[in-house]
């Protein structure tokens, strides 16, 4: 019997293995003023990971360093037994296949249709020539096909991106993610330009997609509240550092405190 | 004995996408192939003598060699006196051109004209005077006035119409209705209303064309002399008619300057005056 | 005195003066005056003017069409060199216009590169036909080689603009799925700047094909050259025919430019 296309891969790694490895990484933009310093963090192969912390404090400087869409100072993270701080050219992009990425301003290619923002996650797969021409495979064009089932925008895809709302933006670009068949899912503060409901909406879409992938997400997030409630682990910084790393019941006002500073806003 | 062959189930069809619609890339591939056709078309039938294409870069770098350097006596010699004229001849051209736009781009603005055949015919006259390059109007007037800055002025003031008619005209069909309106219920006259409905809100943008298409005419003013239309071009053209290459490149110098130092004039003046 | 009284003063309304705009009108019409006379307006003049234009258009009407080979010989030429002038001209200033993207390239490249664009846009399309035709010989070689500069002053500077104008967050998006330097070009920056594109080459041929009718009248090829004799020898009923092949060229053209820039959006 044919399979019916599902979005099954098969499971490569043990599950109890780690997923990410970030080791002793930093991050100066200009020298002696470090962004991030000596970071060290374990991400299990599943499982939500939220990251809270003020704005300025590294969150998104520590996401882009994963996919290096920024280049760490100095550290290491270990990804499918390679490290990517050391990769370049053709061996990074290989790598960046894999690791799925949402944005806070949703990032999508607005002047191009929803169906061709969900195939560009095949970019990295598909020949230069074939991108050109659109000419993606019958296979990709179904799992883009099931991916907007998924995500509840299969009849938008002819639609111009541009002619979207936040909300539908953003679902857009998590079929685009998963497109990729990525063993790990970014997310750069997704729902900051969303409102309440929404965000709560594409949160869950998020968190459900990934344990049916079995693929870890790691999210950044300023909304203390939607963290503790989606996420099963938190690691809040401040200042370029961890303060707090464990599970959303432990986290605690003065955790809180020594993440943001201040009493007012603690209710 | 014959196996039975195997039940492959159900046959799921892939669903299909493609970014152009059929129509749009039949239009599209005859498009691209008509276009490479002309281009290959062209490039076949040009008559370019090769050698001619060969030796190019080395005559235009001889022809450089002998413009430097400039012959600055030119300057005061010749130079001042044609490029005032030059500027004269833009400035009354846009003048002119101004007195006979206005009335057609008003006949051609479908809000305040409803007249279809008076806006056809405006717009026929603004084509007709875009189309004819400002040398050819040149030309033209030459041949009726006789030589001279006031054919050139002419011809320029007859190849702005077109443009300031047209944008003008535009600009009156995007003005507001709300106080036209107002004017007419009043039972003002047809002038006042062109007077206190629309000119009030087209002012700026009427300034800006107009200053728009100053500058371009200096441009244009300069060449007329080419064709004996007064101005700077008659300058070059006695100094190329007798090689005079260095000559040439101060009067090419000058032109230079003049265009600059108008850049920054009007962009000095669309900043505070617009 | 108080102002109790039923009739008081009428209060009058004096509207603001913009000293300005009167005082501008007022130097722009003494300008006219004083040009009209140093060019030696009058009105005697003018209405010797007026009678030798009439005289002229009826001179130039009907059209004659007898000579149409030579006449479609010239539009050809002309047309060929705006094809030829656009193509070489485009294909020029893309990388011309990513030297000078600010946003791509150091600054020193983007200086060279602007420099090359401003030069380019400094003079007349007739004075680069003329230092052409000197440099080159007569014929079309030279309209075309002039156009091309024109072209490329005009579609690299653009070009250059709508570069410095894309938004770089698709570019980043398009980076992190891992896709290679060209695909991120195609999906990310040129669906951006395709649309611009378009219209400044549809533009630029536009004004190419108008300059190419023209070039001809320093000896750089094309119609403008039959048309300048036509006008020596006094065959104005040739001229007008010549004008109104130009004119139906053109609004021809116009015609194709509106269907290519539906096409490609």
């Amino acid at each position: 019997m044919t399979q019916p296309a599902t979005l099954q891969e098969p499971i490569t790694q043990a599950p109890s293995s780690k997923a990410l490895v970030i080791q002793n990484l930093s991050k100066e933009y200009v020298p002696g003023k470090p962004v991030l310093t000596d970071i060290s963090l374990e991400i299990e192969a599943k499982g939500i990971t939220a990251i809270i912390g003020p704005s300025g404090t590294g969150k998104s400087t520590l996401i882009r360093c994963i996919n290096r869409l920024v280049d760490p100072t100095s550290g290491n993270i270990i990804f499918n037994n390679q490290n990517l701080a050391s990769l370049s050219g053709r061996q990074l992009r290989n790598a960046r296949r894999h690791i799925g990425m949402v944005f806070q301003e949703y990032n999508l290619l607005e002047r191009l249709s929803v169906m061709e923002n969900v195939l560009s996650g095949r970019l990295g797969y598909v020949s230069v020539w074939r991108a050109w021409l659109r000419k993606f495979s019958a296979e990709d064009v179904d799992k883009a096909f099931a991916l907007l089932e998924q995500v509840g925008m299969a009849d938008f895809a002819n639609q111009r991106a541009d002619a979207l709302s936040g909300g539908q933006r953003q679902r857009v670009s998590i079929a685009r993610a998963l497109m990729q068949s990525p063993d790990i899912l970014l997310a750069d503060e997704p729902t900051s330009s969303l409102d309440p409901k929404t965000s709560v909406e594409i949160l869950e879409l998020m968190t459900e997609q990934a344990k049916l992938q079995h693929i870890p997400v790691i999210i950044n997030i300023h909304d203390v509240t939607l963290a503790k409630r989606f996420a099963d682990r938190i690691i809040g910084m401040s200042s370029g550092s961890v303060v707090f790393d464990g599970k959303p019941e432990d986290l605690q006002n003065d955790h809180l405190k020594s993440i943001y500073g201040g009493e007012d806003w603690l209710s | 004995m014959s196996q039975p062959t195997l039940d492959k189930g159900t046959f799921m069809e892939k669903r299909t996408w493609s970014r152009f619609s059929k129509f749009e890339r039949t239009a599209r591939f005859l498009f691209y192939f008509v276009t490479v056709a002309a281009i290959v078309v062209s490039l076949q039938t040009i008559e370019i003598i090769p050698e001619f294409l060969i030796d190019a870069p080395e005559q235009i770098g001889d022809m450089l060699n002998r413009m430097w350097p400039p012959d600055v006596s030119y300057y005061p010699s010749t130079i001042h006196e044609a490029m005032l004229e030059t500027i004269h001849i833009a400035t009354l051209g846009t003048l002119l051109a101004i007195i006979m736009a206005i009335p057609i781009g008003v006949m051609v603005a479908e809000n305040v004209t409803q007249n279809k055949a008076l806006n056809w015919f405006a717009r026929l006259l603004l084509v007709s005077s875009r189309s004819i390059n400002s040398l050819v109007w040149a030309l033209l007037f030459v041949a009726i006035l006789g030589p001279g800055p006031l054919a050139g002025a002419f011809a320029i003031a007859f190849r702005s119409i077109g443009f300031i008619g047209k944008l003008f005209g535009e600009a009156l069909e995007e003005s507001a209705p709300g106080p036209i309106e107002a004017l007419r219920t009043t039972g003002a006259p047809w002038f006042s209303i062109m007077t206190m409905g629309y000119w009030p809100q087209v002012v700026p943008t009427f300034w800006s064309i107009v200053l728009f298409r100053w500058d371009i005419n200096l441009r244009e003013s300069a060449v007329l002399g080419l064709v004996g239309a007064g101005g700077i071009g008659v300058a070059l053209n006695t100094a190329l008619e007798l090689f005079y290459w260095d000559r040439v490149s101060m009067v090419l110098l000058s032109m230079l300057v003049v265009v600059a130092v108008v850049e920054v004039l009007v962009t000095q003046i669309r900043k505070r005056i617009i | 005195m108080t102002t109790n009284s039923p009739i008081a003063t009428p209060r009058k309304y004096v509207r603001k003066r913009n000293w300005l705009a009167t005082f501008s009108y007022l130097v722009l019409a003494a300008y006219l005056i004083y040009v009209l006379s140093l060019f030696d307006v009058n009105l005697e003049r003018l209405i010797i003017g007026i009678g030798r234009g009439g005289d002229f258009i009826g001179r130039m009407m009907p059209p004659n069409f007898e000579r149409y080979a030579l006449l479609i010989e010239g539009m050809l030429e002309s047309i060929q060199i705006a094809i030829i002038a656009t193509t070489a001209g485009v294909l020029l200033s893309l990388p011309v216009g990513f030297l000078a993207a600010r946003n791509l390239m150091p600054t020193w490249v983007t200086w060279i590169a602007r420099a090359l664009i401003v030069g380019c846009r400094s003079f007349h399309p007739v004075i680069v036909a003329i230092l052409f035709v000197k440099a080159v010989g007569f014929g079309a070689l030279a309209g075309t080689l002039a156009l091309i500069v024109a072209s490329i002053g005009f579609i690299a500077k653009l070009f250059a603009e709508a570069i410095e104008e894309i938004s770089l967050k698709q570019i980043e998006a398009v980076r992190a799925t891992g896709a290679p330097f060209f695909s991120v070009i195609a999906f990310g920056v040129l669906p951006q700047v395709m649309g611009r594109f378009i219209g400044f080459i549809s533009y630029q041929l536009d004004s190419n094909l108008r300059n190419s009718t023209m070039v001809g009248l320093v000896g750089a090829g094309g119609i403008g050259g039959t048309l300048f004799a036509a006008f020596q020898r006094f065959d104005y009923d040739f001229v007008s025919a010549i004008l109104i092949a130009i004119i139906a060229v053109i609004m021809f053209a116009e015609g194709i430019n509106n269907v290519m820039r539906k096409l490609y959006r």
